[in-house]
């Protein structure tokens, strides 16, 4: 059709055509201009937001990794003091891994349970409710949460009291509505058929969860699950209210202060450069930060593990549906 | 349906728990053993986080109740006020406004960045390239704050305190006013920069969601009139996702009131205690969490009320702005234009 027209057009009136075609495909000036800025504003703001990012992971490494040893991997800071260059992580690291499971035998069950009500039985005002006020928790500061923690647990066991479960508490208050909101997604991704198919063999409804929907989706809710605890393990405010903080390991999430990294890294940075006598060997003024550093790169390093495995277990497990 | 009483009642004994004149039609076999309480449970873990939230504000105004009530005189003894406060308002009030104004600062600077990248993920970047950026979003969003805390306060804050000075200085030249600008660095402006950087993944991810919804005959529209790209995201984009961008950038906010620890490292530890629009300067500004985290650890009796109910008020305010958000995002649900 348009090898026709077009011939026709030429053989008859070539030079009006071609300024027609031309105010036809042209955009004029100004417009141009205008696209072209705003495709270059839209460009620039993405690698506006890289920059931070790549400077934070830059420094994270370079800095990080002079005192990222094994030494600093399995030691503790007892008996650590002034500029000394010793002490590590491990009471940290050790703390952090213990409340974090805490937090996860806490959240687990129960955002499991409420993500499974929302997709399977939940009706009518009550699943519209805890939809909504589960989005709204999600955005509960994390200092609140720790409050929260210390406000329970001090009218049993008085004001002064720092425990490592009120962090793991703390933090579930945290980690529940992520859980929830993302194990709902994957439920709701299990093909009906499956279901009908299930109660059309005759098996009762929490059979049919428990050994088709919950069996489908297993890889789904690995992936959010461990996506939660990443969200949760580098959380800092809600851990110094509720845990406070020590130098020593301590292994017991119900008896006395516990160390974490996130609160390591803050308690090393207030700490600020170490004081040193004048020719003074083993000493180091920036031992504090030093440390701080390689607290930050060992709790990043954390969490982009978690990140992969979780979206590795989806990508290996995940069932065929088709 | 109409005539479903009397059938309904006559059945009503042998049918089991529930016998509303609505259920014309027998549920099948009812519920027994296992699934039933299967059901129960499921309901009642919906049921404990309802419970949970309310659970929260209760705790902190009991816990807080003290300093609520306590006479001024009392609170200025025992309660570890800053000077220049006299009542819980004074010292309340100075720390609002300064959660406000970080928060405000941080969402202006986000709100423009996150919508440019959401606009270049859905609408600029080839396939495999958008893809890429949204891994490095969720990066981003990953990262710890007390990590972005570090870094703000050991990299960022030294850098950037020459183009504060800078800006102060420019500003200084409107007669009337005086800005000052602290050599360290550790002001309200890098703080509230810092959590922009913070917010943006968020603010990012639901914009990227809206604008992607927006109705492909409405583009193809705009195309055949012979809209340029900018013109086609100007004329549909943007008109169908104001609202969801509107709500981004309220979750946002709310991620940048309750933010701690990054205000916490970057900002030296001083509480606020007047109201002033010196965001440039050092120790002036102060918000509510920071303030929470940098006193708790030391503080004990009426101070340890005083702070809790500083945080009853943060969790007001956050809890406000969330609900606020989500209603605009589930009432766009609704009347969405895209299905």
């Amino acid at each position: 059709m348009s090898a026709t027209s077009a011939s026709a057009t030429a053989s008859t009136a070539p030079g009006p055509d071609n300024a027609l075609r031309e105010l036809l495909t042209s955009v004029d000036r100004g417009r141009q201009r205008k696209n072209r800025t705003m495709t270059g504003l839209v460009w620039a703001a993405f690698f506006l937001a890289m920059t931070p990012l790549f400077s934070l992971l830059w420094t994270v490494l370079s800095h990080g990794l002079a005192k990222f040893t094994p030494y600093f991997l399995l030691h503790s800071m007892r008996n650590v003091s002034g500029g000394m260059d010793a002490g590590g992580a491990y009471h940290a690291i050790a703390g952090t891994l213990l409340i974090t499971l805490g937090t996860t035998v806490i959240s687990v069950p129960i955002g499991l349970l409420a993500a499974i009500y929302l997709v399977e039985y939940g009706k009518g005002p009550l699943a519209r409710a805890v939809t909504f006020f589960v989005d709204v928790m999600t955005g509960i500061p994390s200092i609140v949460a720790g409050l929260f923690a210390f406000a329970v647990f001090a009218i049993f066991f008085g004001p002064g009291v720092r425990l490592g479960v009120m962090g793991s508490v703390a933090l579930a208050l945290l980690m529940i509505p992520v859980v929830v909101r993302s194990s709902e997604e994957m439920l709701r991704l299990v093909p009906n058929e499956l279901r009908e198919a299930a109660y059309a063999l005759g098996v009762p409804k929490w059979l049919t969860i428990v050994k088709v929907v919950l069996r489908t989706s297993v890889a789904g809710l690995t992936t959010s699950v461990l996506l939660a605890v990443a969200r949760v393990i580098g959380e800092t405010a809600p851990l110094l209210i509720a845990v406070g903080t020590t130098a020593s390991i301590n292994f017991n999430l119900f008896a006395g202060r516990m160390m974490t990294l996130p609160v390591f890294i803050y308690d090393q940075y207030h700490q600020g450069p170490a004081r040193c006598a004048r020719n003074a060997t083993n000493c180091l003024v920036s031992i504090n930060l030093d440390r701080a550093w390689a607290a930050a790169l060992t709790l990043l390093l954390i969490v982009v593990i978690l990140n992969l495995v979780g979206r590795l277990v989806t990508w290996l497990f995940a069932p065929k549906l088709r | 349906m109409v005539s479903a009483p009397t059938l309904d009642a006559s059945k009503a004994p042998r049918g089991g728990d529930s016998s509303g004149p609505r259920k014309t039609r027998a549920r099948g076999v009812p519920e027994r053993g296992m699934s039933r309480v299967f059901r129960w449970a499921a309901t009642a873990a919906g049921v404990l986080l309802l419970v949970v939230l309310a659970a929260v504000a209760v705790f902190l105004l009991i816990r807080g109740w003290a300093a609520i009530t306590a006479s001024d005189a009392t609170l200025q003894s025992e309660g570890n006020l800053p000077p220049g406060a006299h009542n819980l308002a004074g010292y309340i009030g100075p720390l609002i406004f300064g959660t406000l104004i970080a928060a405000a600062l941080a969402l202006v600077m986000a709100t423009p960045v996150a919508v440019g990248i959401a606009l270049f993920v859905s609408h600029y970047a080839p396939r495999r390239v958008a893809g890429a950026v949204g891994f490095v979003i969720d990066l981003l969003a990953a990262i710890p704050s007390v990590v972005f805390g570090l870094w703000g306060a050991q990299i960022l804050a030294p850098r950037i305190a020459p183009l504060w000075q800078w800006v102060a200085d420019v500003l200084s030249v409107i007669p009337g006013v005086t800005v000052r600008a602290t050599a360290t660095g550790r002001s309200m402006a890098t703080t509230a920069l810092v959590l922009a950087i913070m917010i943006l993944p968020i603010i990012t991810a639901v914009s990227r969601e809206v604008f992607k919804q927006t109705p492909h005959l409405h583009q193809e529209a705009a195309l055949a009139l012979g809209a340029t790209r900018w013109e086609v995201i100007r004329m549909a984009v943007l008109p169908f996702g104001r609202s969801g961008v509107v709500s981004a950038a309220m979750l946002g906010l709310g991620r940048a009131l309750g933010e701690t620890m990054a205000v916490l490292m970057v900002l030296s530890t001083s509480s606020g205690t007047g109201y002033s629009f010196q965001i440039f300067d050092s120790g002036v500004l102060q918000t509510i969490a920071a303030n929470i985290a940098a006193k708790f650890p030391d503080s004990s009796g009426l101070a340890v009320n005083t702070l809790i109910a500083t945080g009853l008020a943060l969790f007001v305010i956050t809890m406000a702005v969330n609900m606020l958000a989500r209603w605009i995002v589930s009432r766009r649900n609704e009347f969405s234009g895209a299905n």
